[in-house]
């Protein structure tokens, strides 16, 4: 009997701390664990007992690379709790502030994290080092620091912003200076559709796995801010019943939740792939456009080729950025007034993080103090999917020499961008004494 | 004439020892607002950052001389300060974890792989003891903030007073300086 493992024993280029366990015995793979050792994080302990006003700043703080996701859920689920309705503008104000995460998020991803995987380098300083592809980096560069700018104009700053409230923001950007960034915008937008080009033309490993699609759809928008929640396998309610509809629960060998679905009790996938299988007719017209030239079949079943969803994520957050930014008027008043003395009340929101759904579920006691918070992150539901996925990938690398067994594997982890440190958790502990 | 020297606090609050850069930067500032440093304080700026390296290359583009200070680990007792001259130093291969995802060593290894680091560059790292949210600094750490900030404070004026084209960032050497 021979037994092998393989063993990562650190994420490269996943956001937080993780390690990957698998157990092969006889040419056999018999045991996979994706192991989350990130130390668990107490947010929805820490939420309870605070002002429910704090919890888009205080959740903001979960993640560095998707801050806006993080208060974008936040102020929803607090506004349907308090029977807030923010002031008109600040809906499309709110969309542009995500399209500037989601290209700063995913520029990262695409040119930093994920392309050296395809391009024969071992990260980003590799293609900065090689002629042909240096231009990529330098263009990422410029593309991640536009949505960066995006970003701090809207938030006051770039990482954990702090404009953002429940009822809207504290105060608008000016026109002038949303408007500066036309230029930038409208650059950004050609050079997301040539990264699209350039990315169709690729070698994508031979993989394809079956999956259940979950994101929000919104009866005419690519989904950001708003929408149901709907799947490929036919699901479609309501936000506020996502824990109908989803379980989350411990595995021992991981300090965050695993997710699957009720109905089945199988994993399922949330993120860029999900959006573009279940969105593509909500894509803006140049986003549409190149899948189209580039001959994207659909749906996306292939996690490698996730880059491509990404990428036209990219185009169009970048088509809809430049829209936002040429109509877009202060919000005035930038905020709806909240109720004063507070009332109590509950409330349940979903929005798209670049990674994918992102649920949060507020009780608000008639002090305005937090009750209670629930917290479900895109990579926290995307954990059992990941493993799902390498059940049937190793096999297939087995026979390749144990290192480049291990990298492969790695590489398959990378496609779903995991953020490992939005996805610890910490498990209400219960301890029965005699 | 002087030279316009940038010093970058990279760090996070609330994360244990991760804000060590930022300590030091706000005690910088406050060295550097002394009325004996007015003749000199233009030469000089001070940011804090937390550490993303597409935004790290932009803040310092400009910048004739950079220096960065952030936590470290590197096995030292909790506390220790060291200097590198980034100049001089091979950046680690990045096949590692990071809270930071693309951070502080990979913008220094980019910047230069692209031309567009500053002439001079150097870090001071603060050994850290744990960077886990929600906690502020260890002891340690908080007790060398201030010799920190004043060899830091020390290098950023004898960089602006070099002349143009003269670093003086190898005088120092490399490696832990407590």
């Amino acid at each position: 009997m021979s037994e092998r493992r393989i063993a990562v024993d650190a994420l490269a280029r996943v956001e937080g701390e993780g390690a990957l366990r698998v157990m092969v015995q006889d040419h056999r793979v018999t045991d996979i664990q994706l192991r989350i050792y990130e130390p668990p994080r107490f947010f929805e302990a820490f939420l309870r007992g605070r002002r429910y006003q704090e919890a888009p700043d205080l959740t903001a703080r979960i993640c560095g690379i998707c801050p806006v996701a993080y208060q974008m859920s936040a102020a929803h689920a607090l506004e349907k709790a308090m029977g807030v309705t923010p002031p008109p503008g600040v809906r499309e104000l709110r969309r542009l502030f995500y399209c500037g995460e989601w290209i700063s998020s995913h520029v990262l991803h695409i040119f930093l994290l994920h392309l050296p995987d395809f391009l024969g380098h071992e990260s980003a300083l590799g293609m900065a080092a090689d002629p042909r592809l240096r231009p990529w980096v330098e263009r990422a560069l410029r593309m991640k620091q536009i949505g960066n700018r995006l970003v701090t104009l809207i938030g006051g700053r770039e990482i954990h912003p702090v404009n953002a409230c429940v009822g809207g923001f504290y105060r608008a950007p000016r026109r002038a200076d949303l408007a500066a960034m036309e230029p930038d915008l409208a650059w950004g937008l050609e050079t997301a559709v040539e990264a699209v080009r350039f990315a169709a033309g690729l070698e994508y490993p031979d993989f394809e796995a079956d999956y259940e699609f979950v994101s929000l759809r919104h009866p005419d928008e690519y989904p950001l801010n708003e929408g149901r929640l709907v799947s490929s396998a036919g699901l479609d309610a309501a936000v506020e019943d996502f824990e109908r509809h989803v379980i989350e629960e411990q595995v021992a060998h991981s300090n965050a939740l695993h997710a699957r679905r009720a109905e089945t009790g199988r994993s399922y996938l949330v993120g860029p792939t999900s959006r573009v299988n279940l969105n593509f007719d909500r894509l803006s017209p140049a986003a549409q456009s190149v899948a189209r030239e580039i001959g994207l079949a659909l749906p996306i079943r292939n996690p490698f080729r996730s880059l491509l969803a990404r990428g036209l994520e990219t185009v169009h957050a970048f088509e809809e950025a430049l829209a936002l930014v040429r109509a877009y008027v202060p919000p005035a008043p930038p905020r709806a007034p909240l109720p004063d003395p507070p009332r109590a009340g509950a409330g349940a929101h979903a929005t798209e993080a670049p990674r994918g759904l992102l649920y949060h579920r507020y009780e608000v006691d008639d002090r305005g103090l937090v009750a209670s918070a629930r917290i479900v992150p895109p990579t926290s539901q995307n954990l059992k999917r990941i493993e799902d996925d390498l059940w049937q990938f190793v096999p297939g690398v087995l026979d390749l020499p144990h290192e480049e067994a291990t990298w492969r594997c790695e590489q398959l982890v990378r496609c779903y961008d995991p953020c490992i440190s939005c996805a610890t958790h910490f498990l209400r502990l219960h301890i029965a004494r005699a | 004439m002087r030279r316009a020297v940038l010093i970058v606090g990279v760090g996070t609050t609330d994360h244990g020892d991760d804000a060590a850069g930022l300590a030091v930067a706000r005690r910088v500032g406050v060295l550097l607002a002394e009325p004996a440093r007015r003749g000199i304080r233009d030469a000089v700026t001070v940011v804090e950052h937390t550490g993303d390296a597409a935004a790290l290359m932009e803040a310092w583009a400009g910048a004739q001389a950079v220096i960065l200070v952030d936590a470290v680990v590197s096995g030292a007792p909790p506390g220790t300060i060291c200097r590198l001259d980034l100049g001089a130093v091979t950046i680690p291969s990045l096949r590692h974890p990071s809270t930071h995802a693309f951070g502080i060593a990979e913008a220094v290894g980019l910047a230069r792989a692209l031309g567009r680091g500053p002439s001079c560059a150097v870090l001071y790292g603060i050994e850290a003891a744990s960077c886990s949210p929600g906690h502020g600094m260890s002891a340690p750490v908080a007790s060398a903030v201030e010799t920190a900030a004043r060899r830091v404070l020390e290098e950023a004026l004898d960089l602006a007073e070099a002349a143009d084209g003269q670093s003086r960032v190898g005088e120092r050497g490399v490696g832990p300086t407590v």
